[in-house]
């Protein structure tokens, strides 16, 4: 298709007073010989969209450069389909509202971002959606616990079909052996039956469920709407495709063996809360000493649980399981004696009300650090603690069974830790961080960077992302339950149907060919230039999602539709071949070399700022918003990730004569707040390697810097801006301008 | 008719913040379309108002950022501001929501440029910093507002200023004459994400709050926390904008006390370990205490805790704080407490008190055909509602913090999905 590009020029807001329109006028239409050029008032008025859109249903204008406000506002009123190629060029919050008005440079640097605009739409193409084939809109649940059959059934009430797998033979995970459950309704004092019955009668009876019982996944391959799954049952092997999977695998409680201390293994009556829960179920509460009821308990919270040397964190579920406990025998017998030995009672919301009723029904509550538990020589049990409260060892009256609250320990927390290849003789080690992959075998991946979904800490695939709490690593692929997190029945049960719509919202925009969050929506998608791949399996080790898988010679084999399109693939490649319709590395590198670069007499450096889309951009709009004013000699490029960068850049501008390059990408490390996980990171990797050729160049490594910035921190722009600007005018102009 | 009953796939979900935004973004990510109505001038509700989350401590509008992004690509969804509802008819799968919307005095021509800010003088206290500082008449209620339009407060309607404010507008975006405004949407389900609102801590009469100026509650000091807030982000005595070294936190202020609130609010705890992460940054040699019954850190937030308790400059006392008194010469508060570890009583005095103020759902106040949506006695919304198809989702049913709001949003987002093919 022939681009026919218009240019609209915005001279509302200030952009008028403050810059001389006519110039930018003639850039385009002298510079960049663009056909169609216009100037209006008031653009985002109804007359300036309805000039927009005469000139594309009547001019034969197809390609749009907006020169206005920021992309972040109006984009209801600049809304021409994604047909039309759009680039919006902030002269507002980013030029005038941040530089002073009717100044020579202020000026020169709306001409650059207008020229950087016209570079992009002119190299942009509109998207082309990657089309599943033989796609899939089934939903795998893996795990036929509470979690997973909660995700199962609320999926098949959608309307979505189901697979469920569950290794063992019979549906109910944990819950097989809960006798009964902690109020979830008012007056929050009473227990509650257990559900699980109704509910596997709802999953039996519900059509779009296909149960698998008894099996194990032998291998995942594909990718989201075309995920194939071999399942291993009874010595035979079933197949099933499958569109989105929800990993529902769940936890086990901590291995009581490793409570020594506590007496576990060598005092008889010391058992652990999922035994206890078991001689409810089957009606037979006794001493495993003697056979003999139980006529006094004391129930040990945190038995390995807020411990740096068992579970360092907490497991969130066992106090109010517990206290649920201690309401089992006080049903029973309200005279009985039960002792709750705690750091923290941690009965949140109204489970509150809960702990109040257990407080009136005479349970004692100590709390303490248990230090050992005895046999007081007459049958019984004592359990030695130092109260906190009155500082000093204390002892409980002689129980009959002491029940230790084990914590949750996910499934996925199990096997080897996953090591990709090591690195043939003479290939580099690779620098980029790699995740915590286990040999856990649940859901046995073929992805080149491991079979299991990476951890986030103690195991537990979770999401690194207070606002984000589905956000996974592994495209289509969501965690729900005690897997992802500790938790308790209430919660597992919402974040079953939570997972369940994350699979099915996935299967949905797969089939569209769109992309999912964060890029949500996105139809573009990263092309291979095969011919010039170098097999130097960089793009496969850093996508951060595990998109790409390599063949036996290392050849990048991508999966669109695990993709999220960030661009690290893009930013990694040495070769340069991986592009996507509209973000490239030769369009940037393009409106790189568009920036004019004025002599090294006339004493006005040029700075190349490369900002994050997420934080960075939206920071300098703030700026703009709050009229923070900043060194004019910047020029901002808008990037997918920081992940995105590619080295040819850096190349590109300091031959292009400019005098300094500033990343601006978010925090990474540890609490790291780049959405695209490692994209800040690899960039600084990169960025790390590019200084080490400056110095053997003795071109100064400053010349390149890197910033976190987080979209609060907008305040810092002048100070950052500046102060980078300042070191640039130190260092002295560029060696290569001119050149 | 039919086709009402049986093609209804659109959502209303009442709430836009952290809840009620994700509910609807995830629903019509999945294909269905939504409307979406927030009785504020804006979208983030309680969030946009926090400098800080834990564990991570980083800004909420991080979040909002992309979320606002996923709302403006997606067509499916509509917004409308300032926006309640007023009636419920109808039944799952076919309701009809009559929904109300107060006048902004300012339309869609609106371009945030400023002009109306500056020609108008009138100041009115600034209810987005919690009346901590003070806006004028025609103001953007915060920097990070989406949408990024302005409000003109009633108060100067009918004046010489707001025709000067109206005549200062190149773009005609000042309607003085603008009036509330009804519209009906039909809806096949209902989420409802009303969220919370800090208890009245007036209503503790020993704490003093309210006639003390150095006594303030927790959603206060993110304001004064936020660089974009009244105090640019420095921690200060609001008496006398004095230099806060020694802060006091009062954790379960109103909650778990059976003449407040009997439920525990879940997510103060945790406010406060990070609010003292807050001045400690700003100030290495200040210090905080915190005073508490237990410190409920559930899950992996026990690192946060324990990152936060290693903090020689941090003093954990576990004891509820009885009387709060402020010295009216020096502004110093003091705190007397029993000391449950020692059983003493310590009295100990604070520059800056902070009341860790628990949390009150926005209860449904909407019935449907004499049904009222049904809530416990604290106010918070039933899982399980007479009516089908009206679902509760984040603080309205639940204390609870920010990943389990969205967590819950998510799993409303189905549920009301289900409502649409229910029929």
């Amino acid at each position: 298709m022939e681009k026919k590009t218009g240019v609209y020029i915005c001279t509302g807001c200030g952009i008028g007073d403050a810059l001389e329109s006519a110039a930018l006028t003639k850039v385009a239409t002298g510079e960049y010989k663009v056909p169609v050029c216009k100037e209006h008032p008031f653009l985002c008025s109804a007359e300036g969209a309805a000039l927009i859109r005469t000139d594309l249903e009547e001019a034969g204008v197809n390609t749009i450069v907006i020169a206005a406000c920021s992309p972040r506002v109006m984009t209801d009123v600049f809304d021409f389909g994604a047909d039309t190629v759009m680039e919006r060029v902030n002269l507002r919050e980013q030029v005038v509202w941040s530089h002073p008005a009717n100044d020579e440079d202020t000026q020169m640097l709306a001409e650059d971002q207008l020229r950087m605009g016209l570079v992009k739409a002119r190299d942009a193409e509109p998207p082309e959606p990657f089309m599943a084939e033989d796609l899939s809109k089934r939903v795998l649940v893996v795990g036929g616990g509470l979690a997973g059959m909660t995700s199962a059934n609320e999926a098949a009430k959608a309307g979505y079909e189901v697979v469920l797998v569950e290794n063992s033979d019979r549906l109910g995970g944990y819950l097989k052996d809960v006798y009964k459950l902690p109020p979830s309704q008012p007056p929050y004092e009473e227990l509650q039956e257990s559900n699980l019955e109704a509910l596997t009668q709802e999953v039996n009876n519900q059509p779009a469920i296909k149960t698998y019982l008894g099996v194990q996944i032998e291998a995942i391959s594909g990718a989201p709407c075309m995920f194939d799954v071999r399942i291993r049952q009874n010595g035979q092997e079933a197949a099933e495709r499958v569109g989105a999977i929800v990993l529902a695998s769940g936890s086990v409680p901590y291995d009581p063996n490793k409570l020594l201390d506590l007496g576990y293994g060598k005092v008889p009556d010391v058992v652990t809360a999922a035994q206890l829960e078991a001689m409810f179920t089957t009606g037979k509460v006794t001493r495993p000493s003697n056979g003999q009821p139980v006529k006094s308990v004391a129930f040990i919270l945190c038995a390995g649980s807020r411990d740096p040397q068992h579970l360092p964190y907490c497991s969130a579920a066992c106090c109010v399981e517990s206290l649920k406990q201690a309401k089992y025998f006080k049903e029973t017998d309200g005279g009985m004696p039960v002792y709750v030995f705690y750091k923290d009672i941690r009965a949140s919301g109204n489970y509150e009300l809960f702990y109040k009723q257990l407080q009136k029904d005479g349970v004692f509550f100590v709390r303490g650090a248990v230090t050992a538990i005895e046999d007081d020589g007459s049958g019984g049990l004592t359990v030695l603690a130092d109260d906190e409260l009155t500082r000093s060892p204390i002892m409980s009256e002689s129980v009959d069974l002491v029940v230790l609250a084990t914590g949750m320990v996910p499934t996925t927390a199990f096997g080897e830790a996953f090591k990709a290849q090591a690195p043939k003789e003479g290939d580099e080690e690779s620098v980029v961080p790699s995740d915590t992959i286990l040999v856990s075998n649940i859901l046995n991946l073929q992805y080149r960077q491991g079979p299991e979904m990476p951890a986030l800490q103690y195991g537990f695939p979770d999401s690194h992302f207070i606002c984000f709490p589905y956000e996974s690593r592994r495209t289509g692929i969501y965690a729900a339950g005690s897997v992802r997190a500790p938790m308790d029945y209430a919660r597992c049960t919402e974040d079953g149907a939570g997972a369940a719509l994350k699979a099915i919202q996935c299967v949905e925009m797969v089939a569209q060919g769109r992309a999912v969050h964060p890029r949500v929506g996105d139809q573009t998608y990263p092309e291979f230039f095969m011919q010039r791949c170098t097999q130097c399996k960089r793009c496969t080790e850093e996508c951060p999602f595990g998109a790409i898988n390599e063949d036996e010679k290392a050849n990048p084999l991508p999966n669109p539709t695990r993709c999220r399109r960030c661009g690290v693939c893009m930013g990694a490649c040495p070769e340069r071949i991986i592009s996507f319709k509209n973000y490239s590395v030769a369009m940037v590198g393009n409106m790189i070399k568009g920036i004019n670069v004025p002599e090294e007499d006339e004493e006005k450096p040029r700075l190349l700022v490369l900002t994050c889309e997420n934080d960075a951009y939206p920071a300098l709009d703030l700026a703009g918003i709050r009229r923070l004013t900043y060194n004019p000699w910047v020029r901002f490029i808008q990037v997918r990730c920081l992940g995105s960068m590619n080295l040819v850049w850096i190349a590109d501008a300091l031959s292009k004569g400019i005098d300094g390059i500033l990343l601006l990408g978010c925090k990474h490390g540890d609490e790291y707040q780049c959405h695209f996980i490692k994209g800040s990171e690899l960039a600084n990797i990169r960025m790390t390697k590019v200084q080490e050729t400056l110095n053997r160049l003795v071109l100064e490594s400053d010349r390149v810097r890197l910033e976190q910035l987080s979209i609060a921190d907008y305040e810092r722009l002048p100070e950052i801006l500046d102060g980078f600007a300042d070191r640039v005018q130190e260092l002295g102009p560029n060696p290569y301008k001119g050149y | 008719m039919a086709e009402a009953l049986n093609g209804n796939r659109s959502i209303l979900v009442v709430g836009g913040g952290i809840t009620g935004l994700s509910a609807a973004l995830e629903a019509a990510e999945t294909g269905f379309p939504v409307y979406l109505v927030e009785k504020e001038a804006y979208l983030g509700g309680r969030v946009a108002r926090m400098n800080k989350y834990f564990p991570k401590l980083c800004p909420p509008n991080c979040g909002l950022e992309i979320n606002f992004r996923r709302l403006k690509n997606n067509p499916l969804i509509q917004t409308y501001t300032m926006t309640e509802v007023e009636k419920v008819e109808g039944e799952e799968g076919n309701f009809e929501v009559t929904l109300r919307t107060s006048p902004r005095y300012v339309n869609e021509k609106c371009t945030a440029c400023g002009l109306c800010e500056a020609a108008a003088t009138t100041e009115v206290p600034d209810p987005f910093n919690y009346g901590l500082k003070q806006v004028k008449a025609a103001h953007l209620p915060h920097e990070f507002a989406f949408p990024l339009r302005y409000v003109l407060t009633p108060e100067v309607l009918g004046t010489a200023e707001a025709e000067q404010i109206k005549a200062a507008c190149p773009y005609d975006a000042i309607d003085l004459d603008m009036e509330a405004r009804q519209m009906t949407v039909s809806v096949a389900a209902i989420i409802w994400a009303t969220g919370w609102r800090p208890y009245e801590a007036e209503k503790i009469a020993y704490y003093g709050f309210g006639k003390q100026q150095n006594v303030i509650t927790n959603v206060m000091l993110e304001r004064l926390a936020a660089a974009n807030g009244p105090t640019a982000g420095k921690i200060r005595r609001p008496s006398d904008g004095g230099e806060v070294k020694r802060l006091a936190f009062i954790q379960c202020a109103g909650s778990r006390d059976e003449n407040h609130l009997p439920y525990c609010s879940g997510v103060c705890c945790l406010a406060s370990l990070k609010q003292t992460t807050y001045l400690l940054e700003q100030d290495p040699e200040a210090h905080a205490t915190i005073f508490y019954i237990d410190i409920r850190a559930l899950g992996r937030y026990e690192a946060f805790f324990t990152k936060v308790q290693a903090d020689e400059r941090v003093t954990l006392i576990k004891g509820k704080a009885g009387e709060i008194s402020e010295d009216p010469q020096t502004g110093m508060v003091t705190v007397q407490v029993e000391d449950q570890a020692t059983g003493k009583i310590l009295r100990d005095q604070f520059d800056l008190v902070v009341l860790a103020a628990g949390m009150v759902p926005n209860s449904p106040t909407v019935s449907v055909h004499n049904t009222q949506v049904a809530h416990d006695e604290s106010g918070f919304m039933l899982t399980s509602q007479a009516v089908s198809g009206i679902i509760g989702a984040g603080c309205v049913k639940q204390p609870v913090d920010v990943a389990t709001c969205v967590q819950d949003a998510t799993a409303a987002a189905l549920k009301a999905i289900q409502s649409t093919c229910r029929r």
